[in-house]
């Protein structure tokens, strides 16, 4: 029993869920049924999932629950495991998913059925991306995700659904197909597209910039990082609820993981050289997306724009190449997770009984709603990074490596900080405070039991991982020092030969 | 003596009992009424037989060499054998429908068939014009076999005239050749051609130009578009794949067995034709309205795409070029199955328009082409994506980084159009609603749509024996 392919189970549970959804009819019985059956479905891969933390061991930096077998003829196998690094992404995917599916519940209500399929397959790819070992399959779970999001984005969106779609689509598609070819550069090279192998294989030195700058084109566009994002504000705007969380709860890690997976370890010289682009890129991100954050009207496109600012964070900290700042990259990777996802739900809650996202058409929802000021007012402290909350020690970790390499970096980056308290608190002003006048809104429920409860995971998990992060720290301790020593051992190798010379 | 001249023509057995077979269908059609069906029947098991006996023949030359019998010949003869079945299964419906049965239909195809045989196993110029000769003059018949459509009629003219010019040229280049090498077998080519040379280089570019036009690539694709949207609908889905896959093997073949010494040459030419037509197939493609014609550039793309690999030259490039011809197999006999599925109470329909909303009038068949679609566009994990990854591995590892570089952004571009079927029919309101689809068409658009979902779990055996039929020619 303890050898049973634990991560591949995880990965592929939720096809099964697709095959039994297939299997059902398309009228009103059948829309009830999809629902049950998707939502167990994602409870039951986060249960599995949770084996994966139960029997992984923190204390290695090795690949765990390892699973190769031969695939492509030749080269490119059929290669799973997860490392400190990725498990905690794959955990935050399992765990979000059943909130999607709950989120969804009342607000998808034509062709439940293909919706529950779409995202179900999309959960196989995206546990995929973060456990494959192979550099082809890595790519073949982190394209395919693109399907079933466009088709999410495009048959469940808003107004400008069609328009938001293609542009997500072709925008990652283009970023990610040089990286393909970049990928059997490195083939070539190394003969192998095995990650394991490849973490190892010391790559030319003239070869890495081009390489790096191919995977760079597709994880800055994931990511997004200024001034390549400007796809997700659309995408977030146009999206069903669900979509958005998963888009900034999920898709936009892949970015994140890619850096860490491939960028810094694989192309240790040229990370080196281009941290200063980085940089530049982030602290432009975290300060100029955050004034634009300021002038929105629409609430999901200025949590879009908070959330490029916060992604600005995690690239800054993961390039300072110093362990506060990667483990501080992976923990605000987890706490924006929750975070961006339990704010887009409120943004839900509000829509589906107001159908707006217009910040104008609310205000003083405090009177009629206390329970969702309460909530709505934990996720923008958190999202804000006030100390207790998750947001907080992810922002700190972050400032705390780079400020031992860049000081000015650390200290423009701090202005962010700032400026996300005036965004979040204007927004949450502007909607929740202040005399319920506006007709419309006399009438507006607070939340039910279900949101609640949807919610309630989101408040447990920030709170505790404000005032004890400590198990997601854990977790990632040995990955991240095994990765940090042979980024340095690389660099300075390097070095010590240019002296000898 | 008898027995050692039969014992020798066993290489050439499946072409000579799809010839022989061919014939023996014509007496029955001829003389015998209300046989369409029979004849039908016949022609598929002739090419399942052809099939089968291609793969038992040992490997060999005949005829002094100019017929080649190797992995490489049985991989492509199976191919064209599959889509030259898959033509005649997809147009039994059509044909019953429009009126239009008659028993010739089948027999040319398998005429055809036997070119295409020919073709590819063809080892020098002779057997080569021989072979896209016979190919080609059953498809003129063909692609004018509605005689009372204007539109067909113009097809069939277009390409015969816009065809035989092509063999003009491809006769010119290989009477060059033979002038400056003395020699009609690629080996001897090979052998006789030294350093290369002028001479040479310039029949080469007129045999290019043959091959440019059968594969229908820049800046030889001019007919495409209106012979696939004149000709009737099986017609173009049987010249969208087979004859295709036959005048690739070809390119393939006597670009690498014959003209090694003049490589550098070749490949700037076969460089620049598939940039021209990968681009070509990705901007034209997105004005299009009428599907067959939206086929039409897409294939042209595709081409390119599949020139990718065989402007690497090498192993793996070629290796690539057989991948994807077979993928490329799979995905067009799925579409155009599709397409011939596009039949409302007043006939066939052919606009992308008419596809709006599908999603909720049939959706089964929108999932297959989303499917099919997405596959096209090469995402992952279908299997066009397996097709496009083998060839650009081939041209990376030539060093052919422009070529790639190039090569994955007009992908992307051609990922719009493609988007833009589904968004037709997933986002649009429904239109009216097609007539139910027949059996055959369900069948293989099935066996298509789950080939390309599913390759990816167990891509392994056709990049073997691809790799196997690759080496071949090295």
């Amino acid at each position: 029993m303890a050898n049973w392919p634990v991560l591949s189970v995880t990965t592929f549970l939720p096809l099964v869920g697709v095959l039994f959804l297939m299997l059902l009819r398309t009228d009103e019985a059948g829309a009830r049924n999809a629902r049950w059956i998707a939502f167990w479905t994602t409870l039951i891969t986060f249960a599995v999932s949770l084996q994966l933390v139960w029997r992984f061991d923190p204390s290695s930096p090795e690949f765990q629950f390892v699973e190769k077998r031969p695939w492509l003829a030749g080269f490119g196998t059929y290669h799973m495991g997860v490392d400190g690094i990725s498990l905690p992404l794959v955990i935050l995917t399992t765990a979000i998913m059943p909130l999607c599916i709950a989120a969804s519940w009342r607000a998808i209500q034509v062709r439940v059925r293909e919706y529950m399929i779409a995202f179900l397959a999309l959960e196989t790819l995206m546990i995929g991306t973060f456990s494959a070992l192979d550099l082809v399959l890595f790519y073949l779970f982190f394209e395919g995700g693109l399907i079933p999001m466009f088709l999410i984005i495009g048959v469940w969106g808003g107004p400008r659904r069609v328009y938001a779609s293609f542009k997500f689509f072709l925008y990652t598609l283009a970023g990610s197909v040089l990286m393909l070819l970049a990928i059997m550069a490195m083939y070539w090279q190394s003969g192998t597209t095995d990650i394991t192998v490849l973490l190892r294989h010391a790559f030319p030195r003239e070869m890495q910039p081009w390489l790096w700058i191919a995977f760079f084109a597709s994880f800055a566009v994931k990511m997004p990082m200024w001034p390549v994002h400007t796809w997700l504000p659309d995408a977030h705007v146009e999206a069903p609820t669900a979509g958005s969380v998963v888009l900034a709860a999920i898709l936009l890690k892949m970015g994140g993981y890619g850096f860490l997976r491939f960028s810094l370890p694989m192309f240790p010289f040229a990370s080196n050289d281009f941290a200063p682009f980085v940089f530049t890129l982030s602290v432009i991100a975290i300060i100029y997306t955050s004034l634009v954050a300021m002038v929105q009207e629409d609430m999901k496109k200025l949590i879009a724009y908070s959330s490029v600012a916060h992604m600005g964070f995690v690239t800054m900290g993961i390039f300072a190449a110093t362990s506060q700042g990667v483990a501080g990259g992976i923990f605000q990777m987890v706490s924006h997770g929750v975070v961006s996802a339990a704010l887009f739900l409120c943004v839900g809650v509000v829509y589906d009984r107001m159908h707006s996202r217009e910040i104008s058409t609310y205000g003083g929802l405090v009177n009629r709603m206390p329970v969702y000021a309460a909530v709505f007012m934990l996720f923008t402290m958190a999202n804000v990074g006030l100390p207790g909350t998750s947001g907080f020690v992810g922002e700190f970790l972050t400032l705390l490596g780079t400020f031992r390499v860049n000081i000015t970096v650390a200290a423009l980056a701090t202005i962010g900080v700032i400026l996300s308290a005036c965004y979040a608190l204007w927004l949450y002003r502007k909607l929740i405070f202040g005399k319920l006048e506006k007709p419309s809104l006399a009438n507006i429920t607070d939340m039910g039991w279900r949101e609640i409860a949807i919610f309630a995971p989101l408040i447990v998990l920030t709170l505790l991982l404000g005032f004890y992060p400590k198990p997601v720290l854990d977790m990632s301790a040995a990955s991240v020092t095994a990765l940090l020593d042979n980024y340095q051992q690389a660099l300075g190798a390097a070095k010590s030969a240019a002296l000898v010379k | 003596m008898n027995g050692v001249a039969l014992s020798s023509m066993t290489q050439a057995l499946p072409e000579i009992v799809l010839a022989v077979g061919a014939m023996g269908l014509l007496m029955l059609g001829a003389y015998r009424e209300r046989s369409t069906q029979v004849v039908n029947l016949g022609a598929i098991m002739l090419l399942v037989a052809a099939g089968l006996i291609a793969l038992s023949i040992p490997n060999g030359r005949i005829f002094g060499g100019s017929f080649i019998v190797d992995d490489f010949a049985r991989y492509l003869k199976i191919l064209v054998y599959i889509g030259s079945g898959a033509a005649i299964v997809l147009s039994l419906d059509y044909l019953a429908a429009e009126k239009q049965e008659k028993f010739e239909y089948p027999i040319l195809i398998l005429l055809s068939t036997v070119g295409m045989g020919m073709l590819i196993s063809a080892g020098d110029l002779i057997a080569l014009y021989l072979g896209l000769e016979l190919m080609s003059l059953a498809l003129y018949v063909v692609a004018a076999s509605n005689r009372d459509s204007v539109q067909s009629t113009e097809a069939g003219l277009k390409y015969f005239v816009l065809g035989a010019l092509s063999s003009g040229m491809l006769l010119y280049g290989c009477s060059l050749i033979y002038g400056f090498t003395g020699n009609v077998s690629f080996v001897g080519i090979a052998k006789a051609s030294g350093q290369g040379g002028l001479g040479l280089t310039f029949g080469l570019v007129f045999l290019f130009a043959g091959f440019c036009f059968k594969v229908s690539a820049v800046p030889f694709h001019m007919w495409t578009p209106d012979v696939y949207e004149g000709a009737p609908t099986p017609v173009t889905a049987f010249f969208a794949a087979a004859p295709k896959i036959a005048a690739m093997a070809i390119f393939a073949r006597a670009t690498i067995s014959a003209f090694p010494a003049i490589t550098l040459q070749w490949q700037q030419i076969v460089v620049f034709v598939s940039i021209a037509s990968m681009a070509l197939g990705a901007f034209a493609a997105i004005g299009q309205h009428n599907i067959k014609r939206l086929m039409a550039y897409s294939s042209i793309g595709h081409m390119g795409f599949a020139l990718v690999g065989l402007a690497a030259g090498t192993a793996e490039g070629i290796q690539g070029v057989l991948v994807y011809m077979a993928i490329y197999l799979a995905m067009t006999v799925g579409t155009f199955a599709v397409i011939l599925s596009m039949r409302r109470s007043e006939g066939m329909v052919e606009e992308i328009s008419d596809l709006a909303g599908l999603a909720r009038t049939n959706p089964p068949l929108a999932f297959f082409l989303a499917l099919l679609l997405f596959s096209l566009a090469g995402i992952p994990p279908l299997a066009g994506f397996f097709a496009k990854y083998y060839v650009f591995l081939g041209a990376i590892k030539a060093g052919l980084y422009g070529l790639a570089v190039i090569g994955v952004l007009a992908s992307v571009v051609g990922a719009y159009y493609y988007l833009l079927i589904v968004k037709t029919m997933y986002f649009d309101e429904p239109a009216k609603n097609f007539k139910p689809v027949p059996f055959e068409l369900k069948a293989m658009l099935g066996i298509a749509g789950l080939f390309n979902l599913l390759y990816f779990v167990y891509p392994a055996p056709l990049i073997t024996a691809a790799g196997i039929a690759a080496k071949s020619l090295f």
